[in-house]
């Protein structure tokens, strides 16, 4: 608005705060309709709409509850037909349903040790490795089923304590997962295998996750593929070609001129020395920021990379053991006030 | 040597608090199946009026004739001083370990190991499977205790077996005393502990044998010569380390409880109890 507004902006600003006031006590005398009025027009309505009370019908200011699985968790205990009723005490973390009939004789036989689930669970397994030790003897087999345990891991604590919706200490947990490794190395039929697998869950094989980036193809028809990489402040594009004489060009620059120094040549020849491919492929790189050898370090994450694209799945995967596929988290520590350093304190002087 | 007579009917009594807690369920006031021409299929004719009245009187019956014989259950034939020999039920730990009121129960000790005098076993084992009977039959919870790991996963079956309970594990401090914030505010304690084995892992009195008697809960226990007998109000006498007592201690409490629970059925059957009648026809009318 013009200039003459700027001064009747504080008395707006005071006119308005009385104006609300006013139409809250809805006391029509005490207001007096004044020129300032008039230009009150439907933006400035927007503009003072922070000044009304919200939450009466704001919509993001309603009451939300709560979804009822939160107030009452999931419940143990199996009623019979004649349970009584159904009573919850929600301040406890796991709440029961009630576990004993109308006579008040509790189902479970091992109702009064206070983790029925648990123990009953124990006695089941150790009735298996009785059983087992009966028929075959105490020591461990030559196991061929020990093929069904790779790849997977036992439940955690947390995972049982789910399952059987009860608190579980730590020392129960790990006589638990004693007795189903005795149960595993004992030669078990298929009953048994069954009870065992059941606490196990399957592990995300590490490798599968690795990204394999696409073979291109240039204008002459010739196979490459181009990658990323990083290290410390440094960033670094690989374009590897899969036929080649073993040239690397950095920024421009053949890689003798850009790194004199040898031990930054070796990091770029390792991907290639692993794979025993080293005078194969041809590379052109650019690579911004960081030191030298940051600058060395994501060349060689970036080359590793993209060479994933032209070998088979096994070597991608000794790769990945081998610590070329992963990139180096380390970066500068930052310098603490109070010390000189990151680490390095002042001198310390005894008087 | 055999605690007074005059004692028994007063302790047996101790299941009777059961019954007197829930008179509700003892007394059915709905009538049995009649048949169309409005009487009952036995042939006799249904008295409606006094029905209530007739049950209660009948559920007296159930539970008072038990009390008059002094071995309704006809337990002393399940043992003899021969089997309890043979099962090594005299032997006992070496005289260093003796406690001293386990005194009047030992015979004599020979090679610096304790005897246990057999006579006195077998007539506390007598007392005590006949007190585990009535409390079967009067449908009482039986709770076994032991805290011995060579034992355990066969103490456990033997409940198992019986439908009664077990604890063989750590035991919670105030899981009898404190119940009602452990488990519920309506829960039911047990009306027997059977301790198999009376001490702990570390050699000391388990703390159930101390709250049972807080509670006023009867204590069945198998007391070797180094455990004390004080607390517990059926204590037997007797070896709990060697395998073959053991096992002859729960085949003599599992088949009890079973016999005590088979003769309730029977008398209930007897007495052509109205409840029994209607679950009866329910179940000959789902089985056909």
């Amino acid at each position: 608005m013009a200039a003459p507004c700027v001064s009747c902006g504080r008395a707006l600003s005071a006119r308005l705060s009385l104006t609300v006031r006013a139409s809250l006590a809805r006391r029509p005398g005490h207001w007096k309709p004044s020129a300032v009025d008039w230009q009150m027009g439907a933006g400035s309505q927007r503009a003072i709409a922070y000044l009304f009370p919200s939450g009466l019908f704001e919509k993001r200011a309603r009451p939300i509850m709560k979804h009822p699985d939160q107030i009452f968790p999931k419940q143990r205990g199996t009623p019979g037909p004649e349970m009584t009723g159904y009573v919850v005490w929600p301040r406890q973390a796991r709440c029961h349903a009630i576990q004993w009939g109308k006579d008040g004789r509790p189902f479970h036989f091992l109702f009064y040790t206070g983790k029925p689930s648990y123990y009953s669970l124990m006695h089941e397994g150790y009735g298996k490795v009785l059983q087992l030790e009966k028929h075959k003897g105490p020591l461990p087999v030559k196991t061929q089923h020990s093929r069904d345990l790779i790849g997977s891991r036992w439940l955690i604590k947390e995972e049982l304590e789910e399952m059987l919706v009860e608190n579980l200490s730590d020392q129960d947990y790990m006589q638990f997962i004693r007795l189903l490794e005795k149960l595993s190395t004992l030669q078990c039929g298929p009953a048994e295998e069954e009870f065992v697998q059941r606490f196990r869950r399957g592990v995300a094989i590490q490798s599968k996750k690795q990204l394999i980036e696409p073979v291109q193809y240039d204008e002459r028809g010739m196979a490459f593929s181009t990658s990323e990489g990083r290290r410390k402040s440094a960033t670094a594009k690989a374009v590897v070609y899969e036929h080649g004489s073993g040239e690397i060009s950095v920024n421009g620059m053949g890689y003798l001129h850009y790194f004199p120094v040898l031990q930054d040549r070796e990091q770029l020849m390792f991907p290639f020395h692993f794979l025993d491919r080293l005078g194969k492929h041809d590379v052109t790189c650019t690579v911004c920021g960081g030191g030298r050898s940051a600058q060395a370090g994501a060349i060689r994450l970036a080359v590793a990379k993209a060479l994933c694209s032209f070998i088979t799945e096994d070597e991608v995967e000794w790769m990945r053991q081998a610590g070329l596929l992963t990139s180096d988290p380390r970066v500068r520590e930052r310098k603490k006030p109070g010390q000189e350093g990151a680490r390095r304190k002042f001198t310390w002087k005894k008087r | 040597m055999a605690p007074a007579r005059t004692a028994l009917p007063r302790l047996l009594c101790a299941g009777v608090r059961s019954a007197r807690r829930w008179p509700g369920f003892l007394r059915k006031a709905t009538p049995g199946p009649a048949g169309p021409s409005g009487r009952m299929l036995t042939g006799a004719p249904n008295p409606a009026r006094s029905e209530p009245q007739d049950d209660h009187d009948l559920q007296r019956k159930i539970l008072d004739l038990p009390l008059k014989h002094s071995d309704f259950f006809n337990v002393k034939e399940l043992f003899s001083v021969k089997s309890l020999f043979e099962a090594r039920v005299h032997l006992g730990h070496k005289a260093g370990c003796r406690h001293r009121f386990m005194e009047p129960y030992i015979f004599g000790s020979r090679l610096d190991q304790d005897i246990i005098d057999l006579e006195q076993t077998a007539s506390h084992l007598q007392l005590a499977l006949n007190f585990t009977a009535h409390v079967a039959y009067r449908k009482g919870i039986i709770l076994f205790v032991s805290r011995n790991r060579q034992f355990m996963h066969l103490i456990e079956n033997t409940a198992q077996n019986c439908g009664e309970y077990a604890h063989t594990r750590y035991f919670k401090g105030g899981l009898l005393t404190n119940a009602q914030l452990l488990f519920g505010p309506e829960v039911r304690l047990p009306d027997l502990i059977i301790f198999l084995h009376t001490l702990n892992n570390v050699f000391e009195p388990h703390v159930a044998v101390r709250d049972a008697a807080k509670m006023n809960i009867p204590t069945v226990g198998i007391v070797d010569t180094n455990c004390n007998p004080c607390l517990i109000t059926y204590p037997i006498p007797g070896n709990d380390d060697s395998p073959p007592a053991v096992h002859l201690y729960c085949r003599l409490f599992c088949t009890t409880i079973n016999r005590a629970k088979e003769k309730r059925r029977q008398m209930e059957i007897l007495y052509q109890l109205p409840s029994v009648k209607r679950a009866e026809d329910s179940g000959t009318r789902r089985s056909s």
